[in-house]
Formats: C-alpha cells, sequence, structure tokens
C-alpha cells in the first residue's frame, strides 16, 4: 500500500524519531496521519502500518479498537464524539450525548444519512477539568450545557 | 553475587537478592500474596491488581508483582485495607463473569473460585445486569467464554512471549474487552493449548475435554508422551477407562508445564475407531480374528521351523517401545532365533556422535542445559516444527538469559525471531556455515549444539571435531525423531550394535537389506511401518506384525497381534538427550497386550529361556549389564529424568546410509499421528517444513 508523498515524508520523519529497535512506538502518529489520509482505519491500512512498525496485525487491532480517535470504517464529516465516563457523566455528559442523539437522529457508532454528522459514546478523552467535553474531529469543547451544543450542532450544520 | 537486600513482611525479616519482587520474597515466608495476572518466567502486567500490598511510607496500597525488594522495606499484606482491596477487586471482577461454576470445565481447580472463597465476599453490590457475549470457537481445540474472562493477559503472554506464535491478543477497551485470536475470528497458530491451561478461570476451554467431565473425576496419571523424541511428560487425566485430558500443571517432567498438540491432545489416537483389538492370523487370503493362543501358536510354530532350517529370519524394532521391550527384543532375536539381523527406522546418528565424543559422557546436553546454556547452535532441524520442547526451552533461555542462539537450517526458522546469526544452506552446505560461525562461537563462555538427522556420520565427527577446536565447553544433542528413538539405538535395535553401543560379534541384515532379500523365510515386525515406503522382495516369507493398527505392513502379515500404546503399558523410555523416564499406564484397552508381553508369551509358548518378560525385571537387567544405563532408580521411581551416559565402542562401523528422518511437522507423527483426528482436525495440518522440503 502506498500513501501520498506528504505522508511518507512523515512517516520517514517518524520513524527515524525513536531509538533503534523501538519502531513499534510510531504506531499511535502513524495510524492517524494514516486515518486522516485514508479515511479510515481499513484492513489494509493496518497490515500495512504493522508491517512497518515491525509488529503483527492483531497489536495494531489491539491499539485500533482501544482507542476512540481510530476507526475501522470512515466516519461523518463531523465526528461528534461525548465522553460519558465519571467526571463527565457527573456534570451531565450522559445527557449532552442523548441530546445529540435526538438532535442528529443517530445512535452509537451511526453516520447520518447525508454523511455529514456521526455520533459516538466514548470513554475518557481527557479533559475531566472541563467536564463534560465533547470532541468533534480534532476539536476539543469544553465546559458544555444544552445550550452550547444546540449552538454547535447548528453551526457544524451551516458550514458548507 | 550482589549483597542480599533485607526487608519486612508482615512483621518478620526476609532477606532476597536485589530485584526479587514483592510476591516472591513473601513466597520465602510462606505467605501467599494472592494474584491472577502473576505468573512466573512471563512479564509483568499488573493488570489484576489481585496483589495490593501495604508498604510503610507509601501513600497507596501497591502490587507486590511489580515491586521489586527494597533495603529496610516494611510491608504488610494482612491489614484491614488489604484485606478489603482484595475483596473490592474480587466484587468488580465477578461484576460481569458469569457464576455458571456448576457446568463451567474449570469448576474445582479454577484460581477465582479459589480466591473468592478464600478472600471474597459472599455477596455483590452490583444490582445491573451482567454483559453477556455467546463463545467463539477459535481453533478445533480452543473455545472462548468471553464472559469469563477477567483480562489477565496470561494467555497472550504465554503465546507471545513463550512460543513467540503471537496468535492472541486483547481488543477493544473496558468492559467489552475481550481476547481476540490472529485471523479476525480463528487462530492461526501451532495449536498447543498453552493457553487454555495457563487460564486461571474457563475463559479458554480446549476442545477436546470441554464438557466432559468434573476435574475431581478424574484419575490423573502422569507419564511421557509418545509422539516425539524430546520426553514430555503429560498428566493425562482418564475417566471411564478413556483419556479426556493432557497437561502438565503440576510442571514435573523434563517439560515443565510445556506441552505440544500432541502431548495435550493427540491422545485420541488410542480410541480410534480402526484400533486392532483382535489377532488376526490369514486364513484363505484374508486376515480373521482369532484368539491369541492360535495366533500365538501359529507364529511359534513357524518361528521354532525356521530357526530349526536355519531359516532367514529378520526382525524389525520400534521407534516407540519401550527399552524393556527393545532389550528384549534384540535377545529374543539374538538369542531366541538366533539371528543378527534386526534394526529400527533410524532418525538420526546417534552412535556416530557417541563414536566421535569417545566416552565423554559430560558433552551430552539434557533438556535443563538448553535453559541454562550461555550459547547455542541448532544445526538442519526447525526445532519448532520437530522438537518444540527444546524451541520453547532456547527461547525461555533468550528470555530469562539472553541466551545466544545460531542457527544453520535450509529454510526460516522460528528462532530468526531473537537469533543472534541465522545461516540458510543448501542441504550437505550445513559444516561449511558452521564452520565459518567459528569467530563468533570462540568468544561464548560456552555452547550446547543441536543437530537433525542431515548430520550424519563422517558430518558429525567433523562437526564434534568442530566444537572441540573452539576451546570452549561443548555440549551435544544428536537430534532423533520418536518418542524412543534413542532407546532403540541405546538397546541395541541395530544389526551391528548389541545394547550399549557394543560392537555385535555377528552383525545381520539391516532393514533395507531385509525388506531386498529375496530369500527371507521370516519378517518380525514390531511397532513399525516399512512396508509404507518399501515393498518386501520375499513374497512367501511369514511375516508377523506387532501394532496398534492395520498398516500398510500390517495388511500384509500373515499373523497381526494388537499391542498396547505407551499410554497402556509400563516401563521406560529414552529422550532425544538420553534422559531416562519413566511410563505410567493410563488405561487399559480391550483385546491388546503390550509388546514386551508378547514377546514373553511367544518366548514361552516356544520354550526359550529369555528370563521374566515384565518391565521391572528388565529394567533391572538393563541396569545391570547395559553401559551407560546404570542409573539411578529412585530417581525413575520418583518421576525423574536420569541421563544415560554410553560409549559407543570405536570398532562400530558408521552407518550414515542408513539414517532417514522422519520430516514430521507440529502436527504429523509417523503412524500414530495419522490416526489422531486432533492432529488432522487443525487448520494447520499437516504444517510444513521449509515449504515441503524436509530437513
Amino acid at each position: 500500500m502506498t500513501f501520498s508523498p506528504d505522508l511518507e515524508a512523515r512517516f520517514a520523519r517518524l520513524l527515524e524519531s525513536y531509538p533503534p529497535g523501538r519502531r513499534r512506538s510510531a504506531l499511535i502518529p502513524m495510524l492517524m496521519y494514516a486515518q486522516d489520509e485514508v479515511g479510515a482505519v481499513t484492513g489494509e491500512v493496518v497490515e500495512e502500518v504493522a508491517r512497518r512498525c515491525g509488529v503483527t496485525p492483531l497489536q495494531v487491532d489491539e491499539v485500533v479498537s482501544y482507542y476512540s480517535m481510530l476507526h475501522r470504517q470512515p466516519q461523518g464529516k463531523y465526528h461528534v464524539q461525548v465522553c460519558t465516563n465519571i467526571s463527565c457523566l457527573l456534570r451531565g455528559g450522559d445527557k449532552l450525548y442523548e441530546q445529540a442523539s435526538r438532535k442528529l437522529g443517530i445512535g452509537h457508532k451511526e453516520t447520518t444519512a447525508d454523511g455529514r454528522f456521526s455520533l459516538e459514546e466514548v470513554e475518557c478523552i481527557g479533559a475531566c477539568s472541563w467536564a463534560p467535553a465533547i470532541q468533534v474531529n480534532y476539536d476539543f469543547h469544553h465546559d458544555m450545557t444544552p445550550e452550547k451544543l444546540d449552538k454547535l450542532l447548528a453551526s457544524l450544520e451551516k458550514i458548507q | 553475587m550482589a549483597e542480599l537486600v533485607h526487608l519486612t513482611i508482615d512483621g518478620r525479616p526476609v532477606e532476597a537478592a536485589p530485584g526479587t519482587l514483592v510476591i516472591d520474597a513473601a513466597k520465602k515466608l510462606g505467605i501467599e500474596i494472592p494474584a491472577f495476572c502473576y505468573y512466573e518466567g512471563l512479564s509483568l502486567q499488573a493488570a489484576c491488581r489481585m496483589c495490593l500490598v501495604e508498604v510503610e511510607r507509601a501513600p497507596k496500597l501497591l502490587t507486590a508483582c511489580t515491586l521489586p525488594v527494597a533495603e529496610g522495606m516494611v510491608v504488610r499484606t494482612a491489614t484491614p485495607a488489604v484485606a478489603q482491596a482484595r475483596k473490592s477487586m474480587l466484587e468488580l471482577l465477578l461484576t460481569n463473569h458469569p457464576l455458571d461454576c456448576p457446568v463451567c470445565d474449570k469448576g474445582g481447580e479454577c484460581e477465582l473460585q479459589d480466591m473468592a472463597f478464600r478472600y471474597g465476599v459472599g455477596e455483590s453490590r452490583f444490582a445491573e445486569t451482567k454483559v453477556h457475549v455467546p463463545e467463539k470457537q477459535f481453533s478445533p481445540v480452543v473455545f472462548f467464554d468471553a464472559p469469563r474472562c477477567i483480562l489477565c493477559y496470561r494467555c497472550v503472554r504465554i503465546c507471545n512471549e513463550g512460543l513467540g506464535v503471537n496468535a492472541l491478543g486483547v481488543v477493544n477497551r473496558g468492559a467489552v474487552s475481550e481476547i481476540a485470536p490472529n485471523r479476525g475470528d480463528h487462530l492461526e497458530c501451532d495449536e498447543c493449548g498453552a493457553c487454555i491451561d495457563i487460564c486461571p478461570v474457563g475463559a479458554l476451554t480446549s476442545g477436546i475435554y470441554r464438557y466432559h467431565a468434573r476435574p475431581w473425576e478424574m484419575e490423573h496419571v502422569g507419564t511421557i508422551c509418545t509422539f516425539c523424541s524430546n520426553g514430555c511428560k503429560t498428566t493425562l487425566g482418564v475417566r471411564g477407562n478413556r483419556i479426556l485430558r493432557g497437561n502438565n500443571r503440576d510442571r514435573s517432567g523434563v517439560n515443565g508445564e510445556f506441552l505440544c498438540i500432541k502431548g495435550r491432545y493427540a491422545f485420541d489416537f488410542l480410541h480410534h475407531p480402526e484400533r486392532l483389538q483382535s489377532p488376526l492370523v490369514r486364513s484363505g487370503g484374508e486376515l480373521r480374528p482369532v484368539s491369541w493362543v492360535q495366533a500365538l501358536g501359529a507364529v511359534a510354530e513357524r518361528f521354532l521351523e525356521a530357526r530349526a532350517r536355519g531359516g532367514r529370519i529378520g526382525v524389525v524394532g520400534s521407534n516407540r517401545t519401550t527399552n524393556e521391550e527393545n532389550y528384549f527384543l534384540q535377545k529374543f532375536a539374538r538369542q531366541g532365533l538366533g539371528t543378527g539381523s534386526i534394526d529400527h527406522r533410524r532418525t538420526g546418528d546417534v552412535p556416530a556422535l557417541l563414536s566421535a565424543l569417545a566416552g565423554r559422557g559430560d558433552a551430552l546436553a539434557t533438556v535443563a542445559d538448553l535453559y541454562t546454556t550461555k550459547a547455542a547452535l541448532v544445526v538442519a532441524s526447525d526445532l519448532a516444527q520437530q522438537h518444540p520442547l527444546f524451541a520453547f526451552q532456547l527461547r525461555a533461555n533468550w528470555r530469562h538469559h539472553h541466551a545466544r542462539v545460531y542457527t544453520v537450517t535450509r529454510g526460516p526458522v522460528r528462532e530468526d525471531q531473537y537469533s543472534v546469526q541465522a545461516l540458510r544452506v543448501p542441504p550437505g552446505g550445513e559444516l561449511e556455515a558452521v564452520e565459518s560461525l567459528a569467530p563468533a562461537l570462540r568468544k561464548e563462555p560456552e555452547l550446547v549444539i543441536l543437530f537433525g538427522g542431515g548430520i550424519r556420520g563422517a558430518a558429525v565427527q567433523r562437526l564434534v571435531a568442530f566444537g572441540d577446536s573452539l576451546g570452549i565447553p561443548v555440549k551435544y544433542v544428536c537430534l532423533v525423531d520418536y518418542s524412543n528413538s534413542r532407546g532403540a539405538f541405546d538397546m541395541g535395535l541395530a544389526p551391528e550394535l548389541l545394547p550399549g553401543y557394543q560392537p555385535a560379534p555377528n552383525p545381520g541384515l539391516t532393514l533395507a537389506e531385509m525388506l531386498a532379500a529375496p530369500d527371507l523365510d521370516v519378517l518380525w515386525v514390531v511397532g513399525a511401518n516399512p512396508l509404507r515406503e518399501a515393498s518386501l522382495a520375499a513374497e512367501k516369507a511369514f511375516v508377523v506384525v506387532q501394532d496398534l493398527f492395520l498398516t500398510e505392513t500390517a495388511a500384509r502379515a500373515d499373523v497381526v497381534l494388537p499391542a498396547a500404546s505407551a499410554y497402556e503399558k509400563a516401563g521406560t523410555v529414552t529422550n532425544t538427550c538420553g534422559e531416562v523416564q519413566r511410563l505410567r499406564p493410563a488405561l487399559k484397552v480391550m483385546g491388546v497386550k503390550s509388546d514386551l508381553e508378547i514377546f514373553g508369551l511367544l518366548a514361552r509358548a516356544m520354550r526359550l529361556e529369555l528370563g521374566g518378560a515384565r518391565p521391572e525385571p528388565v529394567f533391572e537387567e538393563i541396569r545391570a549389564n547395559v553401559p551407560g544405563y546404570g542409573v539411578p532408580a529412585a530417581v525413575l521411581a520418583t518421576g525423574g529424568a536420569a541421563q544415560t551416559c554410553p560409549a559407543a565402542a570405536p570398532e562400530i562401523p558408521p552407518r550414515p546410509d542408513l539414517v532417514r528422518p522422519a520430516s514430521d511437522t507440529l502436527f504429523t507423527s509417523g503412524t500414530l499421528g495419522r490416526y489422531s483426528k486432533v492432529l488432522s482436525s487443525v487448520l494447520e495440518f499437516p504444517g510444513e517444513l521449509y515449504k515441503g522440503a524436509g530437513e
């Protein structure tokens, strides 16, 4: 499998930035960059990244299935991830998730028919200090409230 | 040696080497710190949190399984906080764990049950519905029941680290984490079942044993595996005169807990529907069942007649029969039948090694040496395929002691994952490649050289001369193929050899010569199948076969005598390192007799004076008479392995031409392998040796 020259250059730099014999350390960044370019961590990407990092495809799959930022299927243009772990839950994360689900008309790991939105209830995204938190693609939205969520979804709807 | 570290555990002083973990230091005091994920010999995981202990001046409870001892450390394992932590951990582990212990295979020998009994609370605060996932079948021998899994990672680590197969992983996160196989929905691996045995709960279960019995209903018989030559002890679980499982959880034997698919599951040949259970005698061109008296009478009559008129009698021994049987058979042939024509299918050139060593018994490696040696050289053998215990031992040695392993093989081998040098050579080029390693090997403090059946005759001599030239202590293992291939040589199942590698005064025909002799009168084949690959020239020869199945050879026989397998008899076998171990009978199969018993009955029918044909007196005779076999009886009686040190007489003629390695894989093993449904049921069967090119 080949990637764009830019990505290949990035991978080359990445592999050089770890000590010898520690190629596997490049696994997560490589998967994220590959996902950005390919659109999802496909089976082909798993095999290729495994080969480049010197691990087995199963070991790549362990990582992909663990992290909510890595996806085996293509997501909507805006991938809305609502944290419902303990800190966010105590501050209304579960309500936010239900609200998003109602507004978008989709459930956990589903995508809207127009491909614009996908929704996921995720484990801790490391933003407990500003709970409840929502992540859309690579952007974090802190101290969310039902009103802020409505505004956020409406603004995403408007972007062409 | 570094100075010992002093610490206190539960108020009792203990000293331990630096680097010792608190969980192990406590063991020295007889204090048990409970743990699921901690497993001796595997990497640390600290996943189960069961081993939490209080350490003075530490703000929180610490995991004893990852905590190295420190000078002056004060550890407490019996405080209310620790007891509460254990209770909480068990409560958490049991949130989704089904309470199906009454039908779970592990019930009665389950670590979670034991821990809950000893450290748990009787009730749970969780009222939520348990997460349930249907069970999955990973392979014919491996089943996975996700809800029972406590995510200790033992299976993942034994497969990745112990075997180097990397077939298991943990996918997903949190409550839905589960063990996953390497090929999507199924496994592609050695199918050894180590993951099942190491599982502390009933999450991984065996396709062979599951739902067959409760562990306490079985009788557990520790005996030696009857397949390859490594001599693993397998503990057979027997109920209702059937073997239900094999494992070695008590770590007795040279193999510790290790077993491959053969030792753990392939005992099923024994219950194969085609197993012979009655003697057969040819009449009217067909083999028909007769009584033992008739069959033995017919054989005795023809043997006596052939001996009386000085006919040519050939005897073929087995790679699987016991030392006692082999010894008695050669005595029967040489003294009873007056023939020097006795041989077996040779799978490695043991006599060549013993000749080259000229009596240096200390130059023969043991299985234990493979785990301790600083360096090893593997020549012309794919250990993971043909000698799985040795592959495991060397790998463990590399993991634990950084052993330096060199390989000289025809194709890729599993040792490539960690070997310091791996040379690929065409057959015949091995010695040159080995010699090219001299500068590196000279720098090693010691070396064990293992060589396969492709190295024979003069090549063995050259290899030993090379080892001698290195100027370091070198030990050798001549790899042979089957459970008692070594014992067949040791007991003189060769025309040129008497027991103990003494020269035979009147050597008769070799196996190939027997088959080719047009005037052979009698061919007596015990536990072998020479006619699978060759034909018998003497069309009129009277053929007697002792075997478990109607093999190609048995189908040509005039009399077939149904024999007992190694799992049905007592006696001793010798592994490829020359270590003698004792067999224990696990069950009886109706209608069959052990080969030794058959020899005894035949001797009586022929009125021969060959001594008692029972394992114990014959072994005493071997100990007294066979050079190198004066092993301590107590070691064997207590289930140990005692290494023999035979010295080959220098005048023994080299016969490298007779050595024909079997080229079996991890999933095949001569006749017995063909009758094991388990071996042929796995996807990986028949396995590959260098893509079809056997070593």
